[in-house]
Parts: C-alpha cells; structure tokens; sequence
C-alpha cells in the first residue's frame, strides 16, 4: 500500500455537557491513504460527518489527534489546512460569480490574478462546465452546482478533498451521472477522496475502500467486495446489501474441518477454519443470492429442508421465502432463467443448499 | 468570567446590550428610584427624602385641615386610558381581522405589497398622520364639508376634541399592529384544515368560527396586546385630536414634568404604566411561550 | 393559506369589504393631507387651484430649516451608532446558542416593549441626575437606544437565512476570520444592515415623544416644531411641511423595502 495521507489515531469527540452531552465519536482511528477514494458509510448519527468536520478543522476533537502527512492537525483552523470540501448544501457564494467562487481559495493564497484565471478554466474544463464562468450560483442547475464546488474545492490542489454527502440533494438520474464523473475526477487528479454518505451502493460503486460506521464507531474498513462478502458484524451484514442472518453452535465437521449446526442434525460444513470467540449460540450471515433452492430430496451436501412460504417475481430475480425447518425464515434469491417458469410453488417442500464459503460468521 | 472576555462573541454583542443597559436599563431602575423620593420645595429636579407619597398622592389628596380624603381624578384618568384602548382595540380587530384574512387569501405578490401597503403609514410621522385627522374632524373641515354638501346640516360636527376623535386617532394610529401578526398566523394557517371543516358538514360561519379563529388565536391575541399597550401610553393623539382636553395616561404624566412639576409623581405614574405592559407581556409570553413582538 | 380567492368556497361574507374600508380608511387621510398641500385656499376645505406656494412659503422658513437640520444631524448620528452596534450584536447573536442569550434578547427588545413616553421620562431623569445639559447630544444618545432594535432586526434575519456553511466555506478555502468576514458574510448582509440603517434613519426622523422630553429648550427638532405649528393652528403651511415629512418617509421605507427583498 502507499504513503498514509490522513491518520486518526484514538479520536473522541462529544458535543456539549453534563446532561445534554452527546458521544459523536468514542475512540476512532482509521489511516487513509494517498490516491484512494475513501467512503465512510453509516446511517445519520453515526458519527461519519463529525469525523470529516474534524478533518477538515471545522470541530476539535476532544480527544486523540488527527495527522496529515505525519503532522498534528488538532488546532489548525481550517484555513490553514491543504484540505479543501465540497459541502452537502455546495456552499457556493451567491454574491460572487462562479469564476469569483473557483479563484476565491487561490486569491486567499495570494496566487496571482492571471494564475487564478488559469486555473479556474482548468478547473472548468475539467467539470465541464467551461462557458459557466460569468454565471452566478443561482442560475445554474444542482447538478451544474455541485459540479462548481468541486472546482472550487479542487482549484487549490489540496491534499485531500473531503465530501459530505454531496449527491444527496441530486435525483436518482444526476446522482449516478455524478458517481461515475466524482470516480473520473479522482482518477484524474490524483487527490485522495474523503466521502461521506449514507447511500450503500454509492459506497460500493465508487469507493477503493469503505469504513462502515455506527455509533460513534468504525466495525469494518476494507474494500467494497470485503465489506460486502466478508462482512464481520451483523449491522454491517445489514446495512450493505440484504442479508439471512442465523443463529447455531460451532462443531467439528465430519470432514475434519468446521460446521454449524442448527440443531437436531441440520448441520452445515463452514470453508475456512474459524476461531471465534465463542462456539454456542454465534451468528451467522447469508447472502440470499448465494442459495439455491433444490428438491426436498437431491442427494447434496450442505443442504437444509424447509417450506416455500412466498413467492415474489422481481423480473431479472425471483425471491423465496422459505420456512426453515426448526422455525427460521430465510430469503432465497435465484436469477429467472429464459423464459422458464419458476419450478417450485408455495407450500412445496424444498431443500435450501448452503455453499461453505458463503456463510459468514459475525463478531456479535 | 476570564474566558468570557476572551470570547469573540461577548465583544460583538456587548455594545449593542451596555448601551441599551445603560441609558435605558438604568435609567428606569432610577425612575424606580425617583418615584419613592419626596417632590422637593421647588418641584422639578429638586428632590427630597424617601416618601410613598407620589404613590398616596395617586389615590388621596391633603384637604384644608391635612387629612387625606379619596381622590378620583387620577383614577379617572386611568380608567378612561383603559376605557379609550379596549374601545380601540375593538374597532380595531373588527377592521383588522377581515383585512388580514383578506390579505391571506390574495397571491404572494399581492400579498406582500398589500402589507407593505399595511405597513407604510407605521414609518410615517405620528404628528403628521394625527394632524390628517384634524383636518379631516375639524368644524368646516373635510368630512363636515362633504356632510353639509350632502345636504345633511350638521351645524358644526363638534366631533374634533372628543374622546371619539381620540378613538378614531388611536385606531388609525395602531391599525397595522393588529393587521400584522393575525396576517402571520393566518398565512401559516394550513388551508386543508378548512376544507376537512367543510368536508365534515361545517358551513363557513361555523368553520371560521371552530377553526380559523382558534387557529389565528395567538396572532389575535399578540394583535390585542400590541395594539392595546401602545394606546394606553399614547401621548400625541390625545394631546391634538383631543386638544389637551381628554388627558390619557401618558399625559398626565407627561404633565409632571410640564407645568405641574411633580417629578417623583410623574416617575410613579411612568412606573406603574411600565409595570401594566410588562404584566401584560408576561401574561402573554406564558399563554403562548413567545412575545407578541415575535408575531410580526 | 394558499387559496384561489375567486374560489366561492373562500368568499367569506364582509371580508373583501372591510378589507377596501381598512384601506380606504389607512389612506384617506393621507391622500387628502398631500391633495391640501397643494391647495390655493388658506382655508383648505373649498379646492380653488393648485399652487406650490405653501411649499416655497416651507422652505423658506429658516425656524422650520434650522429644525429640520438638528433633525438630520441627530438621525445621522444615531443610525450611525445603531446600525453598528447592531450589526455586531446580530453576527455575535448567530453563533449558536449560549447561556443568557434569552436575557441579551430581552435587552435589545426591551425599547420596543416599554412605552415611549415612560423611556422619555426615565431617560430625562438619568441625564438630569448624571448632570448631561439637555440638548442635541441626549437625543442623539436616546435615539440610538431605540434604533438599536429597529436595525438589529432585519440585520439579524439576513444572517439567519444565510447558510452557516457559505463561512466554514470561505475558511476551508483559506480565508481568516477576517477575510471571510469582509468577503462573504459582510457582502451577504449588506441589504440588511442597509435596511435596518433607512428604518433607523426614519424612526429617528419621525420621534416626537423622546426628543420633546429630553431635547430642553436649545434642541428643537422637526417634529418638534411641527406639533408647535399644530398647536397654533392648521395652516396650509403646516400641511406643506407634513406632506413633506410623509414623502420623506414613505421614500426610505419603500427603498428599505426593495433592497431587504434583494435576494442573490
């Protein structure tokens, strides 16, 4: 891997006091490296703006330090700091046009008026936007806006760019456009990507890693396959994607390796070998497009009965609900072939095959 | 108190609030203070000991032989000060309220120009907008004028230098108090409550009255207060269209510092009037938690 | 509400009426005031020609000029101070909530609340007791007292419509406290702080109450001098002046009015 770019090493943050005191982060650290597109993922209040504001100076933590290139960044106001961000509401200034608004931070550098200009067509260029620079902020459309603060943000050449869930304002159409033109920009530029979102497949689609957050906490940081496939806790499991989640005992398999078992007999072999923290009662995590529905009766491993409960056609999909035998639900997606109409009808018995490698067990 | 002085924020609202503090904050406390001090032998500035008596003198006068005996023309004062509001905030409302519901029905733009229409003559000069009315009120003047032209002999109107005059300047004078914050609740008011109301079997009297008027109650109600607390300090209407004749509050006390040189009296006065206003906004501020200032 | 008024469901009985009778009744005056200013006859009811010569007859006043000048002097000098002050309070009011921010607001509200006539006295007594001389200076000072509320309010509102973000913008782009200051939020405000100056600027203009009781004898302001003409009498020089003084007024509302609606 590169050079690490921003470093959080044991980072708090509360807000407020006594009663009222609210934990945004408890104890965060996370490196972030030069020339990645970094996504911190979570639902809001988990902590995932709050750490970008901190980055980008606009908060103090109260406790552990952020680094930049191996620097303390605690007490440089934002204005002194490479970073530059692309706010969630854009923030462009409506007194100033949108030349005014790109060359704002290389004026604030003392860059020449010429150089500034320069850049500003660069940058212009760049988001394609190259005949806007005499409008004004309000005339020009969301997604012509979002694309300005991304100039602005970028004309400087900071050492990292933080995003704060910049798309979230833009309809489902815009925002995909903008997914793959913010990966183009990375690429392009070469600056290291900082993005807070909500938005799972956002994360997934253009991220090179993901950090998943919750309460205050990062569970997971790895790339968006890692996150997806081998997700370690069951809010992460949840939070990306759809998910089967079961609870059973850890054995040893026939095979020498390691199983699961569900109870009276419905035992399923794991792939790797595992060493939890505990063997009774652990969960596990399945995706549902990773089982298939067979006959009650197919002489196969790794195989678990039950009943079709519902059928749902999705068109490209079709999802089965099957009631597990000994009570648990699980949630079979299986890809509709051409034309062929669905085998199995609800209240048929089934079997549900498991493949070893796609049982997931969670840390919870 | 180190880090207060350090903070940014204390030195920008600091002088805004010692200034206000300082020459209005301490200069009521001191009319406090003026009110229970003795009216020294030469009247005016000169003041004497602690004494209630401005406070006594309010109720009860010295007759020939030094008893204080009950007297009622400062109490009079009051309640026609009293009298002469509620009557202006009736008519006021009565004419208010339809305006405001009016406005709020029109399109944004004829909205905001007919309030800046309400709000105009609020900038302009109380005298002058007073004076209107005297040429308006007066004997022979434009309204008397048009009576008479109409064949109706009216021998005088005798109406200028009457509390009615009074009424009608104050009316005219606080209109856009009450006009102002009934608009507000009106125009947040959510017109499909209305609508359910009619869907439900209400007719337009019973919807106005079982959910308008409840709704636009906290902007009627801030309406009253702002208009009725104005009129019971006003000084200028009554002083031109009542000719110095029908005194109000804020006369008779203005009086004390004129010819009858009673300072500690006139601070009394001035203090149990500033007392009525806070009353009334305290009154207010508990019913709906927000001054009625907040209204407009 | 949002409603389409030519909807019969909306026509509510009397309302379209009172509201032409409210009008009428708020510009009536006006209009007869500015129409018998112009009037030829001294003794204003009869119309029997137009003539500008109560105008001329004003301006050539030198007691009206020389009041009107302590006027301006005073209604500079206190939106000078106000709106200043003003503006502080407003950018120090809009960081956030703070402990006694409920008591500051009470203070700056506080010459709104209490009755004009009871500050005038109180304000008489504290110069006499502090030993001012009573004159140009103690009204410019009490002036400032009330126009202090009249600019913090449109002032206060620009900031509160302006997105905290366009500030952390301006630092994240390299701009001190100072910079972002007089490059973007100071631009931002300007309409207001230029809105809460003319309403200053008028208030000042039009007070009666307050200069009459603390100006003393040497302080004669315009609307001092006018209530001394009304109480000799109606004459159409009067009605000259007063429509003088209504133009003026309507002027800087309606400008106050069209820059606090200027939007970017």
């Amino acid at each position: 891997m590169s050079e690490v770019v921003i470093s959080a090493q044991s980072v708090g943050k509360t807000f407020g006091s006594g009663a009222g005191k609210v934990t945004a982060l408890k104890d965060v650290s996370v490196d972030i490296f030069q020339n990645e597109f970094f996504t911190m993922l979570g639902p809001s209040g988990c902590g995932k703006t709050t750490l970008l504001r901190l980055i980008g100076g606009f908060e103090q933590a109260t406790s552990g330090k952020i680094l930049l290139e191996g620097q303390e960044l605690n007490d440089l106001p934002p204005f002194k700091r490479p970073i530059n961000t692309v706010f969630q509401s854009y923030a462009l200034f409506p007194h100033l046009t949108v030349r005014q608004n790109i060359t704002f931070g290389l004026e604030m550098k003392s860059i020449s008026r010429d150089a500034a200009n320069a850049r500003a067509d660069e940058m212009l260029e760049l988001v394609q936007l190259a005949d806007y620079g005499d409008r004004v902020p309000n005339q020009l459309s969301g997604g012509q806006q979002q694309r300005i603060a991304l100039a602005r943000a970028l004309a400087p050449a900071p050492k990292v760019l933080l995003l704060d869930e910049p798309l979230s304002a833009l309809d489902l159409k815009l925002r995909k456009e903008m997914q793959i033109e913010l990966k183009r920009l990375q690429t392009e530029t070469g600056i290291t990507f900082v993005f807070v979102t909500h938005d799972q497949e956002e994360a997934l689609a253009m991220s090179d890693r993901i950090a998943v957050m919750q309460s205050g906490e990062i569970l997971q940081v790895g790339a968006p396959r890692d996150i997806y496939e081998q997700p370690t806790h069951r809010f992460v499991a949840d939070f990306i994607g759809d998910s089967n989640f079961l609870r059973g005992d850890l054995v040893d398999a026939a095979n020498g390796g390691r199983a699961i078992s569900f109870g009276e007999g419905r035992v399923v072999n794991l792939a790797a070998d595992i060493t939890p923290a505990k063997t009774k009662d652990v969960s596990v995590s399945i995706r549902p497009e990773r089982l298939t529905i067979t006959d009650a009766n197919a002489p196969l491993d790794n195989k678990l009965g039950g009943t079709i409960s519902s059928i749902t056609y999705f068109g490209t999909d079709t999802t089965y609900r099957v009631d597990l035998d000994g009570g648990a639900p699980v949630t079979v997606r299986m890809q509709n072939g051409d034309g062929a109409t669905a085998p199995f009808g609800k209240g048929d018995r089934v079997g549900v095959v498991v493949p070893a490698e796609a049982i997931r067990v969670l840390v919870d | 108190m180190g880090k207060l002085f350090r903070s940014k924020r204390f030195w920008l609202i600091a002088p805004a609030v010692v200034y206000i503090a300082f020459f209005m904050a301490v200069p009521l406390m001191q009319m406090a203070y003026v009110s229970v001090l003795e009216r020294g032998d030469y009247g005016g500035g000169n003041l004497g000991a602690f004494s209630f008596d401005a406070y006594v003198n309010f109720l009860f006068e010295r007759d020939l032989m030094d008893n204080l005996v009950l007297n009622t023309d400062y109490i009079q004062i009051f309640v026609r000060s009293f009298g002469l509001s509620a009557m202006t905030m009736v008519f006021a409302l009565l004419l208010g309220f339809p305006t405001a519901f009016y406005i709020s029905m029109q399109s944004q733009g004829r909205r905001n120009f007919l309030i800046f229409l309400v709000t105009i003559p609020f900038w302009t000069n109380i005298l002058v907008r007073n004076y209107a009315w005297m040429l308006l009120l007066r004997n022979g003047g434009l309204i008397d004028g048009v009576l008479n032209w109409a064949g109706i002999e009216t021998g005088g109107l005798d109406i200028l230098y009457t509390p009615y005059a009074v009424s009608i300047g104050l009316t005219y004078t606080y209109l856009p108090f009450m006009v102002l914050p009934i608009y507000a609740s009106l125009e947040k008011l959510d017109h499909r409550l209305v609508e359910a109301a009619f869907d439900l079997g209400a007719d337009k009297r019973r919807a106005m009255k079982r959910v308008i008027l409840p709704l636009a109650a906290p902007g009627i109600a801030a309406g009253c207060i702002l208009v009725f607390i104005p009129c019971l300090g006003a000084y200028v209407t009554p002083e031109l269209l009542g000719g110095g004749k029908f005194m109000m509050i804020a006369n008779l006390i203005g009086s004390q510092f004129g010819a009858a040189r009673n300072w500690p009296f006139g601070a009394g006065l001035g203090f149990v009037l500033l007392a009525l206003v806070l009353i009334a906004m305290l009154a207010y501020s508990l019913k709906f938690k927000s001054l009625p200032e907040e209204k407009i | 509400m949002k409603v389409d008024a030519s909807n019969p469901l909306w026509r509510f009985r009397g309302i379209t009426s009172t509201a032409m009778l409210f009008f009428a009744y708020l510009y009536l005056p006006i209009v007869i005031l500015i129409a018998l200013s112009f009037n030829e006859n001294r003794l204003a009811t009869i119309w029997t020609g137009f003539t500008t010569d109560w105008y001329v007859a004003a301006l050539s006043n030198d007691d009206m000029l020389r009041a009107a000048k302590n006027s301006l002097v005073i209604a500079i000098s206190a939106t000078v101070i106000a709106t200043i002050a003003a503006t502080l309070a407003a950018m120090g009011m809009s960081r956030g909530r703070f402990r006694g921010e409920t008591g500051v607001s009470a203070i700056l509200a506080l010459p709104l609340l209490v009755p004009e006539v009871v500050t005038a006295i109180a304000t008489l007594l504290f110069f006499v007791a502090i030993g001012i001389k009573l004159g140009l200076v103690t009204i410019i000072i009490a002036h400032t007292v009330f126009c202090i509320p009249f600019a913090y309010l449109p002032i206060r509102a620009r900031i509160e419509g302006m997105d905290p973000s366009l500030r952390e913008a301006a630092n994240d782009l390299y701009a001190n406290e100072w910079q972002a200051f007089r490059r973007v939020t100071l631009p931002l405000l300007w309409p207001g702080i230029l809105s809460g100056a003319m309403l200053s600027f008028i208030i000042s203009l039009d007070d009666f109450v307050i200069s009459y009781f603390v100006g003393g004898a040497g302080a004669t302001t315009l609307p001092i001098y006018i209530f001394g003409m009304i109480r000799i009498g109606i004459t159409p020089e009067v009605n000259a002046i007063s429509a003088m003084m209504l133009l003026v007024s309507i002027v800087f509302v309606s400008i106050s009015f069209i820059i606090d609606r200027i939007r970017y």
